[in-house]
């Protein structure tokens, strides 16, 4: 506990069992909150969503066994995303450890290639040590998940805890910030020279809390930008050199930015399957600058021209000064430009309007937009929801936008949404949950009541799994297999049996007010929306195919 | 571009080096002696889909410290990426990639080879023209330790299979760098 509170943790989420009852014990007069949520899984999600919207590291505890297990996918998760994080689990005591105990389960071993590192403890003298170390790499290099697994026997043991002075010195784990300027140097004559070059930026310029840095270097010439879906809010949605999101539903723009570029500068993002579509075919007349602090990254997927291993918030100021020394005629970008902008006027977000009240859930974003102020700390789900809010909310700052991006977990949004509100009690938090996700972890509006969490969910509710109905609408020849929702709970009611306050709305003409006024109702709300049912998300680019196989809206013909 | 601007980089001058070396690969990796460490680095070549092809563990002289000397082809796997994926392991030291010019590779072998009398002569010759050892001797079989390349074993292993060869083991190869003078 003591190291836990020379670390600065002030917030826990967890669930209490057999195996950590001697660290629940002394969690009781330790001056930490903990957040008591409904499951681990929950609990894991939760402190992702801390994470994500502070910047600090989130910390989830459970039990031995299923405790430990329940918080495997959370662990995925933050792995998947970056998410500096650290889970205690429980163990059964060591002389049990082996032996198919009660509540034992091998949670070192199962999350071993999903963790950024773990520790089992053996001495109890090692829990100190074994803290301030495991915040040492979940907070550095490029963030991710730690586990620290401690057999009960161990945590029981009384020790005195000595304040460390010394930094964590970790001889297998040194990473590089710097970026070598010999490279940059390279890359600013490189950018210099480009006719059509692109920023695409992702989840490491949040990460690396380096949105003014990327600012800097974007303004440093007229150099167009896109982002990752884990990037959005990195760069404002509302700049003019912002193309939008690129990859599997990203905008047309963007998209075929990167498949005319002649140079890409790839900026903390990793060259993901839904960014790249089929890599073959993937921006073929580009040379490639990767930054990013991950060396394994780069040359991954894509192999890069000019590799720069450091954290995007000291690499990307000396890029810009060494770009701005060259005093390069950025009427070279004019050509470029142009093309941008004809495609943008040419393909623009698109959707069919609702008639008759209909709420399309397109318009159930904008709605959102206009009744937060555009200013929200925005969680979602997985699916079509997701993809709407990354496309339409238009985010403007960082760690506005949390939402499971690599693993794609559904569930994510509420617990996420209960980590982020203890964050970051002073700002909006609104879920913006799909049907299908909201009730893998509606466990959690017992959370919010009980903790007095006031997070907003608002459910974009369509009665399908609307992403996969999507993919067998359009791949599998409409064939709907297992993704109605059928018996779906009464939201409202379901909201009110947890003690929290169920809205409806079912009209597009009432939609924004009703919003309006659930974020004004104190306590949790849910407001379950009822939106156009078998709404497809576009653009798409089907998958394993290219950019330029981008499939639009199609448009009523009149 | 104007008289004293600096030298800029021509995008067609840019070129990705290529990944595949296409010959067979020796890594030397120093670990910490910790438990787990073996099955973090088994897990990440087939979470990863990297083939081992031998594999050696054992002490060094820092009893903190154990190494791994692993071979795997180059040919098939991008030995760059590899070695990336594997710095990641806070548990990984040290890697090094060995130069084939600048290593010496050993690994040792046991054959157990059926030799009834009428060959025995034959196998004892085999094993002497290897330089091997013969380290067991029963009625109905001879037991042989080789040492040396991966290519000498396999070598050695052909000339005694006609005989029967009721079994073989090997250790995997481990290397280490040549004396610089």
């Amino acid at each position: 506990m003591e190291s836990l509170k020379a670390e600065g943790v002030e917030d826990i989420f967890g669930i209490p069992g057999g195996a950590n009852l001697p660290t629940y014990d002394a969690l009781v007069d330790a001056g930490i909150r903990h957040i008591q949520v409904r499951h681990e899984q929950g609990g894991g999600h939760a402190a992702e969503g801390y994470a994500k919207a502070s910047g600090r590291v989130g910390v989830a505890f459970a039990t031995s066994g299923p405790g430990a297990t329940n918080l495997v996918t959370a662990i995925a998760d933050a792995m998947m995303d970056s998410v500096p994080t650290i889970f205690v689990t429980g163990q059964v005591r060591t002389e049990l450890i082996g032996t198919d105990g009660f509540q034992e389960a091998d949670i070192l071993g199962a999350t071993l290639p999903f963790v950024k590192h773990s520790f089992q403890v053996t001495d109890p003298r090692q829990i100190p040590e074994y803290v301030h170390e495991a915040f040492h790499v979940a907070s550095t290099g490029r963030p991710g998940p730690v586990l620290l697994d401690i057999p009960q026997d161990l945590s029981r043991a009384d020790i005195d805890y000595e304040p460390r002075t010394a930094p964590v010195d970790l001889a297998g784990y040194k990473p590089s910030t710097d970026g070598n300027i010999k490279q940059i140097r390279i890359a600013a004559k490189a950018i210099a020279n480009a006719r059509r070059p692109i920023l695409y930026t992702g989840g490491g310029v949040i990460n690396g809390n380096a949105s003014e840095e990327l600012r800097e270097l974007a303004a440093s010439d007229r150099f167009p930008v896109t982002s990752t879906l884990m990037g959005l809010g990195g760069f404002p949605a509302s700049d003019e050199n912002f193309l939008g999101m690129l990859g599997m539903h990203g905008t047309v723009a963007a998209n075929l930015a990167m498949d005319n570029a002649d140079l890409i500068v790839a900026i903390g993002a990793r060259f993901d399957d839904r960014i790249t579509g089929k890599l073959d075919e993937f921006a073929p007349n580009a040379k490639f600058i990767h930054i990013d602090i991950d060396p394994a990254e780069i040359s991954k997927n894509i192999g890069a021209h000019i590799p720069i291993v450091g954290d995007v918030k000291q690499v990307l100021p000396k890029l810009t000064r060494e770009y701005r020394a060259l005093q390069t005629d950025s009427s070279r970008l004019d050509a470029w430009w142009k093309q941008l902008r004809a495609w943008q006027d040419e393909h623009p977000l698109f959707y069919e309007r609702g008639v008759d009240g209909e709420i399309k859930p397109q318009f159930m974003v904008e709605a959102l937009h206009r009744a937060t102020g555009g200013d929200a700390i925005i969680t979602s789900d997985v699916g079509q929801h997701q993809m709407w809010a990354a496309q339409y909310y238009g985010f403007d700052k960082p760690r506005r936008w949390i939402n499971s991006g690599g693993l794609g977990t559904m569930g994510f949004g509420l617990p996420a949404a209960v980590g982020a509100k203890v964050a970051c009690p002073e700002e909006q938090v609104v879920c913006l949950a799909g049907d299908g996700s909201l009730i893998m972890n509606c466990q959690e509006l017992a959370t919010c009541v009980s903790e007095e969490i006031p997070v907003k969910v608002f459910l974009m509710n369509n009665g399908y799994m609307g992403m996969v109905r999507q993919w067998q609408e359009l791949f599998w020849d409409r064939r709907y297999s297992s993704v109605e929702m059928g018996a779906s709970p009464d939201w409202v009611k379901l909201a009110e049996a947890f003690g929290a306050t169920g809205m409806r709305c079912e009209s597009s003409d009432d939609l924004e007010e009703t919003m309006v006024a659930a974020l004004e109702t104190d306590g949790p709300v849910l407001l379950d929306v009822r939106v156009a049912q078998e709404e497809n998300c576009y653009p798409m680019i089907p998958p394993g195919q290219a950019a330029r196989d981008m499939v639009e809206a199609p448009r009523r013909v009149s | 571009m104007e008289a004293g601007t600096p030298q800029l980089v021509k995008l067609e001058d840019l070129h990705v080096p290529g990944q595949l070396s296409g010959r067979k690969h020796i890594l030397s990796i120093q670990v910490e002696n910790k438990p787990g460490v073996l099955a973090r680095i088994a897990g990440l070549f087939s979470r990863r889909g990297f083939n081992i092809d031998t594999l050696a563990v054992g002490p060094t002289d820092d009893p903190s410290i154990s190494r791994i000397t692993l071979t795997l082809d180059g040919a098939v796997h991008p030995i760059d990426q590899v070695t990336k994926q594997l710095h990641k392991l806070v548990n990984v030291l040290k890697i090094r990639d060995m130069e084939p010019e600048e290593t010496v590779a050993r690994e040792m072998a046991m054959f157990k080879v059926s030799a009834a009398v009428e060959n025995r002569a034959e196998i004892i010759q085999f094993a002497e023209i290897f330089r091997a050892k013969i380290v067991d001797v029963a009625r109905r079989t001879i037991t042989i330790e080789v040492t040396g390349s991966a290519d000498k074993i396999e070598a050695f292993e052909r000339m005694v299979r006609p005989h029967g060869l009721v079994e073989m083991v090997r250790t995997g190869e481990i290397a280490i760098a040549r004396g610089s003078d």
